[in-house]
């Protein structure tokens, strides 16, 4: 099928997109750094084991790091090289996470077995589950979820409807987007080898309609292969998953739920592209788009960097900064998180490095809540972050739960136009964490 | 880069904070500014139909509003907050509330009780929970009630005090003959308070800020609504023989509907509760002008709504996404 067309979000907000300094950027893919950090947790779950020891060599696309559980992605390097180091790094979450350091010998040398693994019609459901695991693939939208978990849903689940996300909603974030134009076609087979693993029969691709482009290059791929195009309006937090379900199927995923539990299925566009390039190429995710972009930034830049990359090397092959920066931030600046090292490596999550000169992002400045309302009005989940705020400030956080904290998705609306500045976003985030932990000790 | 890196890390400059990381630049001192702004007509419609010494004391209550809320701030060791303008928004409103012949003192004395007792003591901006304009405008009608209650004719700059009626009182009365035309009442060839009396320049600023969204359209709405409904159903010769236009236009309705019960501390956030809010506002008027003590009852309804504007809000709390339907 074609196209289709479907009403706005409730709530949301207009942010200044400022997608216009790297849309029109193709997606350049740099040499190989001289040295990659590459953190063993990268996705949700659990931490990988290391594989390689210090003085190892190793080859671009070597496992190095085995998932020990079922909710886990292996690692795998992104040079080839030498291990110098596997000790405990600062990852841009904040973490200290044990990390394989390796200095590159720029020979990009393949390890043994990477070559195609079948097609999508020659690979079982199974097959693909496990090349998709095996290539330590995650969500790239951010979320960093591992794509296999996803694809096994329990038996009381049934799944009918797998929905790409191409809607990159963040403002400045536009690597989604390049690769609907540059990698359309893996993208799609991306999402017919997706589908296949799920037993998925509906596949869905969502594109906001600020990418023309994008959906004039996905529609001649779709028809061919029985896929429709959703079109959605221009709103932020569009590609909320929850949202995008909403709009493209009609269905509310239900408090506390998965997207599962409505028989659906969400991928990021870039996921799928590495799907295909786990099946077709054999290669296992060692590199991703990384929008490196913001004011200060001399050339803004969509960027194919290996995992491991440190944020210093980005920026500098985005050509340094023009003026001092005030953030710098892992993804976009509505979600993303603020770094105080620019030492911290590009990981599975990095959808894009985003520098804010210090004039557009100063330290937040709070003035008393004057209940404008405009919080519970820009709300997409139809909360009242308000009372969040009120609740954390005197540790009141039975009520916060009464009220619905927990279904919070972090989107970051309400704050952004809060004309008193509340922090409302991190009340939010220690109320949820309280709550978590008086669930935790009773 | 690497300078530029140096730079950044030896002095530290690397801001870090909870997202989101970029803010839509409106702040409250803009949201204030943007009321002050629409209340601009409403004062050169009362300069012009009650001259300078109106402005005087327009002058007065916010000069006074201000210095009060920068003083007690000062006093009671709190930050001093005083150019967010809400107390010049307070000042301002109370001006509007006040007749024409008003002493200059009385509008001191009213804004100093309605920044330093009903906003400051119970804890400043956003702490309030009635409307201070409005509950310093009751405390001057129970305090000084002939000052509070006497009017001049609209064009007398001289303020002679009128020995008439306000529209509203002969609409209370049934002279319905005494009642100004429509015209009259919508450009403000009436007696009333300085700023209540011309409908087209406070419809003017609504319009202002309902395009610039400070404001909700709920409240007025539903507030205008109901008054005209009811006004309307319940007429003084049987059922629907009243007249809505005249209770709408005459008196308190617009000046309270778009610039009083819209006040953000004391009305509900929630959407539904915002109607509720606004037709119980209308209903409440209702009752008193057409069966209470007073020919107006626009204050004394949004003060108590203020009062149930908590409760309202514990109960129109929004159907969260994904909430399962309550089962009945």
């Amino acid at each position: 099928m074609a196209v289709a067309i479907r009403k706005p979000l409730r709530g949301g907000i207009h942010p200044s997109e400022q997608k216009h300094l790297t849309a029109d950027k193709p997606i350049v893919k740099p040499p190989p750094p001289t040295t990659v950090t590459i953190p063993l947790w990268q996705h949700t779950g659990a931490c990988c084991k290391p594989l390689v020891s210090k003085g190892d060599a190793v080859r671009l696309g070597q496992k190095i790091g085995e998932a020990p559980a079922f909710v886990s992605a292996p690692v795998h390097s992104s040079v080839s090289g030498t291990v110098v180091a596997v000790e405990p790094r600062l990852d841009p979450v904040g973490r200290m996470v044990t990390a394989v350091v390796i200095e590159a010998d720029a020979q990009d040398a393949l390890a043994d077995g990477i070559s195609p693994r079948g097609t999508l019609d020659s690979l079982s459901p199974p097959d693909i589950r496990e090349i998709i695991h095996e290539a330590g693939i995650v969500g790239l939208g951010g979320a960093s979820f591992p794509t296999r978990v996803k694809l096994s849903p329990p038996a009381d689940k049934p799944i009918d409807s797998y929905i790409l996300n191409g809607c990159e909603c963040e403002p400045y974030l536009t690597g989604d987007h390049r690769l609907m134009l540059e990698r359309a076609a893996d993208a799609v087979l991306g999402l017919c080898l997706l589908m296949k693993a799920a037993g998925v029969e509906k596949g869905y691709v969502a594109v906001e309609a600020n990418k023309p482009d994008a959906v004039e290059t996905l529609l001649p791929l779709a028809r061919e292969t029985g896929i429709t195009v959703v079109v959605l309006p221009t709103r932020y937090p569009q590609g909320s998953e929850k949202h995008l379900i909403k709009a493209v199927l009609g269905r509310e995923v239900p408090s506390g739920g998965l997207p599962m539990d409505v028989g659906t299925l969400v991928s990021n566009v870039g996921t799928a592209v590495a799907v295909a390039d786990a099946v077709y190429r054999g290669m296992p995710l060692v590199e991703r788009v990384v929008t490196v972009t913001g004011r200060p930034v001399r050339e803004p830049s969509n960027l194919l960097l290996r995992l491991g990359t440190s944020f210093a090397t980005a920026l500098e092959l985005a050509g340094g900064l023009t003026e001092p920066a005030g953030r710098v931030v892992m993804g976009g600046p509505m979600t993303g998180v603020a770094q105080f090292s620019l030492e911290v490596p590009v990981v599975k999550g990095t959808s894009g490095i985003l520098v804010l000169g210090e004039d557009e992002s100063p330290p937040l400045a709070s003035t008393p809540c004057i209940r404008c309302g405009r919080c519970v009005e820009s709300c997409p989940m139809r909360l009242v972050p308000l009372y969040y705020d009120a609740c954390a400030r005197v540790g009141n956080w039975t009520r916060a739960r009464e009220l619905g904290v927990i279904d919070c998705i972090e989107c970051g609306s309400c704050a952004w136009g809060c004309p008193a500045r509340r922090p409302l976003v991190h009340s939010i985030r220690v109320a949820k964490s309280e709550i978590r932990n008086l669930a935790a000790r009773s | 880069m690497a300078a530029n890196e140096n730079t950044a890390e030896r002095q530290g400059l690397l801001v870090v904070a909870a997202p989101p990381h970029l803010f839509r630049r409106e702040l409250t001192p803009r949201i204030m500014l943007d009321v002050l702004l629409a209340l601009a007509p409403a004062c050169l419609a009362g300069l012009y139909f009650f001259g300078p010494r109106a402005m005087a004391v327009v002058a007065t209550g916010v000069a006074s509003a201000m210095i009060a809320e920068a003083a007690v701030q000062k006093l009671m060791g709190r930050p001093v907050q005083v150019l967010d303008f809400s107390a010049a928004v307070t000042g301002l409103l109370l001006a509007l509330n006040l007749p024409p012949t008003a002493p200059l003192w009385l509008a001191a004395v009213g804004a100093f009780f309605a920044v330093v007792i009903v906003k400051q003591l119970f804890g400043g901006l956003g702490g309030n929970f009635l409307n201070p304009a409005l509950a310093a405008r009751a405390f001057l009608m129970a305090a000084w009630p002939t000052q509070m209650t006497t009017w001049s004719a609209a064009g007398d700059w001289g303020l002679n005090a009128l020995t008439g009626a306000t529209p509203l009182a002969y609409l209370k009365r049934g002279m319905l003959h005494r009642v100004p035309h429509y015209m009259d009442l919508l450009l403000g060839w009436i007696p009333g308070t300085i700023g209540e009396t011309c409908a087209l320049a406070l419809l003017v600023g609504a319009a202002y800020l309902l395009w610039r969204r400070v404001i909700d359209w709920r409240i007025p709405a539903t507030f205008i609504g109901t008054v005209a409904l009811l006004t309307w159903a319940l007429g003084p010769q049987g059922p629907f023989t009243g007249d809505p236009l005249a209770h709408v236009l005459a008196g308190g309705l617009i000046l309270g509907a778009f610039f009083m019960a819209t006040d953000y501390v004391t009305s509900p956030v929630t959407p539904r509760g915002r109607v509720i809010f606004g037709a119980g506002c209308g209903l409440l008027t209702v009752l008193i002008r057409l069966y209470g003590g007073f020919p107006e009852g626009v204050s004394y309804s949004i003060l108590i709504m203020n009062i149930a504007a908590p409760l309202i809000e514990r109960y129109t709390m929004p159907r969260k996404f994904g909430e399962v339907k309550r089962a009945r």
